[in-house]
């Protein structure tokens, strides 16, 4: 790969920037980090939302002796965060490196390669903290193995896991790491004590977005706030990442250096706030218009008509870009609500939507699904 | 000869016709320094390819447009070796790591370590970190995407990512979870139109408004297939006017020989002829969800206005046995068989 990684030719290139390049100050490193990163939590106390989890945790803190541990629970909901905070309160920044082994998707984990990378490891000499440390960090006797979105290992290395776990008891603590609990084998999960992690429900959430937002001085309007929680589905990451690109796009955010020519995105009468809209349309919610026009496409009429009426609608939605899983989910809230429906009929369209759903996760075309979903809705509506 | 859809496509943000609104929004992530992992998806011919690298231009300036194509060859865990083409720039590279099937995931989790445990060394370059630019991100493997989640989080000061999808289907929800989604529509048939007058004027055809327009509602919103249309009908004719048919691609002629057939007659004895013609299509590389699609929106017109949502849900459900099977050609007969069989069915309840 010379280009990349050579640098005579990457100085080179720099030299033909050089000129619009030089002038750009050196920033801070944190400003140019993802909001996400900025903000992870940095010791369990920050970690919201997750109270349960983390009373008993810090509980454990006190007392310094770990189970094994298992976390689950969907995306953005803290886990990775926890074990890395819970980490570094008993470490501290500097023993962390020698006694924390984390080991992720990213890794080789047949099952030979856990193996020796567990047991290399295990052996290693435990440093002894100075007693000035100590008194900073319990620093307890043993190593924490992370074994980080641990439902992408297979059932093999699972197994294989076991006898590890025992061999090395005395001397290390295993954190597992998953999305599914089922996908871990039940011999190795009743080894592990237990955490579930939920979705980050409203108050809560709220809470840490406003925060942010208030660091970040970003303005947000009435029930911006709501809509970004709403739109992230109990993901704190993605109500995050909403919230820092909303910043951006409105330009709600002070970018110090900006240069004077560069266009301006926003009027400045409209006072640079995030506004309900832009977060929908970085969501990539489908406007509640499109959604109404294919709904009364479907409405019963004559058969061509239905036909002609839908299946235009629906190839403009599909060249449109919006995602079917999306268009799914908001035809369903939207006949699921509509007390015009009668429950016979709102009983046999669920079963479509149960099949239609599998088929999206199987890969089927999009184009093909949803246009196939609007017909047989249709024809149910029509009272077949 | 460059084709057209190369030599006048646009190279900076400004250059863009269409999407306004998305240019500005791109840019302004691209001026705040703390720019996002993007997750970028729209149906094929929409421009996000040209779109993102307007968008690495905006970040890095000129030289992100000098690149070269390297060869690098990766181990498997088995020894396997493969070999594998990565478009850099100083500043970026890019990959398609569907190019080795289902070693995706060695490729992307030794290739994303080592870019980002190399520091930018261009000491003036605009931004800190450098970007990987992921091409047929819905056809990575589970795994390989699996790979990617702690490697976004961990290496982000020194890497994002940018994947090119047609769909975020097939994305795994973690992922979808650390990327910024940017959905890119295709144009309007208005604005396909402009792009094709666009390029005619500095080619120097003839204007012919219709005929652009025609071009356009038969691209299906598809810029890239308008372009290469456009071309075409200039290659093929003398004179180029706006009642010059345009000529369908040789495979989509054919289907619509197929179609035809179907529809005259209903019989094994035809199913076999057709099958003939699948399998020519097949060969020829033609994925089996567009012939299956294409033939389907070829028979609708020629069916009674009753049938047609039966079509389309037979013709659905064999597209996801097609997904799920392993043999492609089974499925498609099926759907031509079930087809004469629907037709055969309402004919005879229809008392003809
Ligand atoms: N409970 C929480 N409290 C505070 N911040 C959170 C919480 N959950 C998520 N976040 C924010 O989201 C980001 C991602 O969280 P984290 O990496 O812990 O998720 P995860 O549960 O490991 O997700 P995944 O299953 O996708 O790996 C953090 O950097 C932080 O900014
Ligand atoms: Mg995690």
């Amino acid at each position: 790969m010379a280009g990349f990684f050579d640098l005579k030719a990457r100085k080179d290139a720099a030299a033909t920037n050089g000129s619009s390049s030089k002038a750009a100050p050196v920033k801070e490193t944190n400003r140019l980090q993802p909001w996400v990163e900025k903000y992870r939590p940095k010791n369990l106390s920050d970690v919201t939302a997750q109270d349960h989890t983390i009373t008993v945790l810090q509980r454990t803190l006190q007392s310094s002796n770990l189970p094994h541990m298992l976390f689950y629970g969907p995306p953005g909901t803290g886990k990775t965060s926890t074990i890395l905070a819970l980490a570094k309160e008993l470490y501290g920044p500097e023993l962390i490196k020698t006694r924390v082994l984390e080991l992720n998707a990213s890794d080789e984990r047949g099952i030979s390669i856990v193996r020796e990378k567990v047991k290399d490891f295990a052996r290693m000499q435990l440093s002894q903290p100075t007693a000035a440390y100590r008194k900073l960090y319990p620093c307890p006797p043993y190593k924490i193995i992370i074994l980080d979105e641990a439902d992408s290992m297979t059932q093999d290395a699972q197994s294989a896991l076991r006898r590890t776990m025992e061999t090395y008891s005395k001397i290390t603590r295993f954190c597992l790491i998953c999305n599914y609990v089922t996908r871990i084998i039940d011999p190795l999960a009743s080894r592990c004590s237990k955490f579930r992690f939920k979705s980050l429900d409203q108050g809560n959430a709220v809470k840490r977005v406003e925060e942010i937002a208030q660091k970040e001085g970003v303005k947000m309007e009435d029930g911006a706030v709501d809509t970004l929680i709403r739109c992230s589905e109990g993901d704190l990451r993605k109500a995050i990442t909403f919230l820092q690109s909303a910043a951006r796009l409105v330009g709600a955010v002070g970018i110090q250096d900006k240069d004077e020519d560069s266009m301006d995105i926003d009027d400045d009468s409209n006072g640079k706030i995030v506004t309900v809209k832009s977060i929908e349309d970085i969501a990539g919610v489908i406007p509640e218009e499109t959604i109404e026009k294919l709904f009364k496409a479907m409405q019963p009429k004559s058969k061509g008509l239905v036909y002609e009426a839908v299946s235009n609608t629906v190839t403009d939605m599909v060249a449109d870009g919006w995602s079917a899983t999306q268009v799914v989910t908001q035809l369903y809230q939207s006949v699921l609500y509509n007390d015009l429906i009668p429950d016979v009929q709102k009983n046999k369209i669920t079963l479509v939507f149960s099949e239609v759903d599998k088929r999206l996760v199987d890969g089927s075309d999009e184009h093909l699904t949803i246009l196939d979903l609007s017909l047989r809705i249709s024809n149910i509506l029509a009272g077949a | 000869m460059a084709l057209l859809v190369d030599k006048h496509r646009p190279r900076s943000l400004d250059q863009l016709t269409y999407h306004k609104d998305l240019s500005e929004r791109l840019r302004s992530l691209a001026q705040s320094g703390d720019f996002p992992h993007l997750l970028v998806y729209g149906p094929s011919g929409a421009g996000k390819k040209t779109r993102i690298v307007a968008t690495l231009k905006e970040l890095y300036g000129p030289g992100v447009e000098k690149i070269k194509i390297d060869s690098r060859v990766f181990q498997t865990t088995s020894n396997r070796k493969l070999e594998f083409n990565i478009v850099a720039s100083v500043y970026h590279l890019e990959i398609t790591p569907s190019d080795v099937g289902n070693y995706d995931r060695v490729v992307v989790q030794d290739l994303l370590k080592e870019v980002a445990q190399t520091q930018q060394v261009d000491q003036s370059a605009k931004q800190k970190f450098k970007i990987v630019v992921i091409n047929e991100a819905d056809h990575l493997t589970r795994d390989a995407q699996a790979a990617l989640r702690r490697t976004m989080e961990k290496y982000s000061p020194n890497l994002r990512l940018i994947l090119l999808a047609n769909s975020t289907a097939n994305i795994i929800a973690p992922i979808r979870s650390r990327t910024l989604l940017v959905r890119v529509p295709a144009p309007t048939e208005a604005e396909i139109c402009t792009v094709l007058a666009k390029s005619g004027k500095k080619e120097g055809f003839p204007v012919a408004r219709e005929l652009e327009m025609r071009i356009a509602r038969e691209s299906g919103r598809n810029l890239r297939r308008a372009l290469l249309m456009y071309e075409a009908v200039h290659a093929q004719n003398e004179k180029v006017t706006n009642t010059t048919p345009i000529p369908p691609p040789d495979w989509e002629a054919l289907l619509s020989v197929i179609a035809a057939e179907i529809c005259a007659e209903h019989s094994p004895a035809r199913i076999l002829q057709v099958r003939a013609k699948l399998y020519d299509l097949l060969t020829h590389c033609i994925p089996p969800t567009t012939i299956l699609k294409v033939l389907t929106f070829k028979l609708i017109p020629m069916v009674d206005d009753k049938l047609k949502a039966e079509i389309i849900r037979w013709s659905a459900f064999y597209e996801h046995r097609v997904r799920m099977g392993t043999k492609v050609i089974f499925h498609l007969e099926a759907f031509v068989a079930k087809f004469m069989r629907v037709v055969e069915e309402f004919e005879m309840d229809e008392g003809f």
